[in-house]
């Protein structure tokens, strides 16, 4: 059994079959397929306007796609999303908390949305996880870039989600706030067994969390592998170098049918 | 982990398919933000105070000249106070989803196992309490200066309540739809939209004026219903239940309808990919 209690199949915690979506003339995303195995973490990895925002959108259920198949955590995500989204959460920079409401204030909401018991001990427990505590009476708004960050990760796991999605996480953050919010994820993932999905431009971040990579490029998957895989292929010795390859078309190419196949 | 995370018991998740922990949730959400900001609070009962201490003199500079308002004493400043009712009723329920925008939360709550039948329903109830707080002092106000007491109006009050308040989030429904679909640009079409209705529906004066064709829309409107069931108690001290009735059936139509097209609208927006963008 899962920490949450929900039976461990071989089931992958997330399975993308032919995912697209189109704005007009425009591909944000274009069929791609991937799947997520329980317990592990895939990294998004693109530049700017390669569909990785879209895709998770697409995922939580705030973009419907165009076409494809969306199945997480034994749902039908295009079809029955409320069962699943009890089990999911996610964490945003670009997504803000209300700015006005203290940080106790808003993480009471959401424990409450999230359907949790023992309300308010939750919330002192999450706050007290991440170092909140002090803050707890303040609002929102007027925590520094760090604080805020660990306001929406508690936000993010209050639920103790199985499925987690992470956009850029670390962005804007500090090296050693940046660092201190991975080693919280590593330990959460070791606790819960959960999975994570991340969007992420930071190559370090990739490296040290991901067991999994998709590079995406113009809406589609260009290669996919573990980082050593990657680096290997690609003959690198950092994510950086191998990004650089693959976004500028310089590198080793995979073949097209390991690019675009079935989910890994 | 904390030792204060390890003493926590196992998480029970309670996910029905209408959860009213998950309405008073955000009921709470918008409490917190109204209690925690004067300005929000006075600014509720400012504009329907203003408005009828305004139509107030008038009414008594009127019923000095004027006979028909001398005959029906209050006529004005009733019609201000339900008309009120009906915007506040109205602003009530798009200032809250509004505020989901300002604060760029809505993401969070879309991806949240909150559904959109249950966000409508705690902007309903943010709804109630925004007009409850807003139209106290005016109501008051009424009283001391002018001697109308609304409440005298009795039972039918109660219905004129119910029709106003509902047609005004069936106004809402499609606002806030609009405004999800094409951003916050369109955000002034709260404040716009409601105005459309006071020459329809005969706020300050009777639809029999009007030419027949307005009038025949007119009659279509359920707040038509209510200001003119107020004059027939005032002029006439005669209520028809049968009319208010009429127009509760009309509304429970306005409400359902409103509430389609905002499901419609929010479709569209995530088709769109709007609700990424939300709030700017």
């Amino acid at each position: 059994m899962s920490p949450h209690g929900t039976s461990e199949t071989a089931t992958p915690a997330l399975e993308v079959v032919d995912l697209a979506k189109t704005y007009g003339t425009v591909t944000a995303v274009d069929g791609i397929s991937f799947s997520v195995a329980r317990g592990s973490t895939m990294a998004l990895l693109g530049g700017n306007g390669a569909g990785k925002t879209t895709t998770i959108a697409m995922v939580l259920g705030l973009v419907t796609p165009t076409r494809g198949t969306l199945r997480g955590l034994g749902f039908d995500l295009l079809r029955d999303r409320r069962q699943a989204n009890a089990l999911m959460n996610f964490e945003s920079p670009y997504v803000d908390m209300p700015m006005r409401l203290t940080v106790r204030e808003n993480l009471t909401v959401y424990a409450r949305l999230y359907g949790l018991n023992h309300v308010r001990d939750r919330v002192l427990a999450i706050a007290d996880d991440l170092a909140l505590t002090e803050f707890l009476d303040r609002p929102s708004g007027k925590l520094s870039a760090g604080q805020k960050t660990r306001v929406g990760l508690a936000k993010a796991l209050i639920n103790e989600p199985e499925l987690l999605l992470l956009d850029e996480p670390t962005a804007s953050l500090d090296p050693d706030t940046a660092d201190w919010v991975r080693s919280y994820f590593e330990a959460y993932k070791a606790r819960t067994g959960a999975t994570i999905l991340l969007a992420s431009h930071n190559m370090g971040e990739v490296e040290r969390l991901a067991d999994n990579v998709l590079m995406m490029t113009q809406g589609r998957i260009v290669d996919r592998g573990t980082p050593s895989d990657l680096l290997a292929r690609y003959g690198r010795s950092n994510m950086e170098d191998v990004f650089l390859d693959v976004a500028r078309g310089t590198g080793i190419r995979a073949e097209e049918t390991f690019m675009e196949g079935a989910p890994s | 982990m904390s030792k204060h995370m390890q003493s926590l018991p196992p998480i029970e998740r309670h996910n029905p398919a209408f959860s009213f922990s998950r309405v008073s949730a955000m009921v709470l959400r918008y409490w917190y933000l109204l209690k925690g900001s004067w300005p929000r609070i006075l600014e509720l009962g400012y504009w329907p105070s203003m408005n009828l201490v305004m139509w107030g003199f008038l009414q008594t500079f009127l019923a000095q000249t004027t006979d028909v308002f001398a005959m029906a004493g209050g006529v004005l400043v009733g019609s201000v106070l339900l008309w009120e009712l009906m915007f506040r009723g109205q602003l009530g329920f798009t200032i809250s989803f509004f505020e989901e925008m300002w604060s760029r939360n809505f993401g969070h709550l879309m991806v949240s196992p909150l559904r959109p039948v249950e966000f409508v329903a705690a902007l309903v109830g943010m709804s109630i309490i925004r007009t409850i707080i807003g139209m106290a002092p005016a109501l008051v106000i009424a009283v001391w200066f002018f001697g109308f007491n609304l409440f005298e109006l009795g039972i039918a009050l109660v219905a004129f309540f119910a029709n106003l308040v509902v047609f005004g989030w069936a106004i809402a429904l499609v606002v806030t739809g609009i405004i999800l679909r094409n951003g916050m640009g369109a955000e002034s079409l709260a404040w716009a939209v409601p105005f459309i209705f006071v020459p329809l529906c005969g706020i300050y004066y009777p639809v029999s004026v009007m030419p027949g064709w307005l009038e025949a829309i007119a009659l279509c409107l359920p707040p038509t219903y209510v200001f003119e069931g107020m004059r027939s108690i005032l002029f006439d001290q005669v209520i028809d239940w049968q009319r208010l009735v009429f127009a509760a059936v009309l509304n429970a139509g306005f409400f359902a309808g409103g509430y389609i097209i905002f499901m419609a609208f929010l479709r569209s927006a995530k088709e769109r990919g709007m609700l990424l963008s939300i709030g700017e």
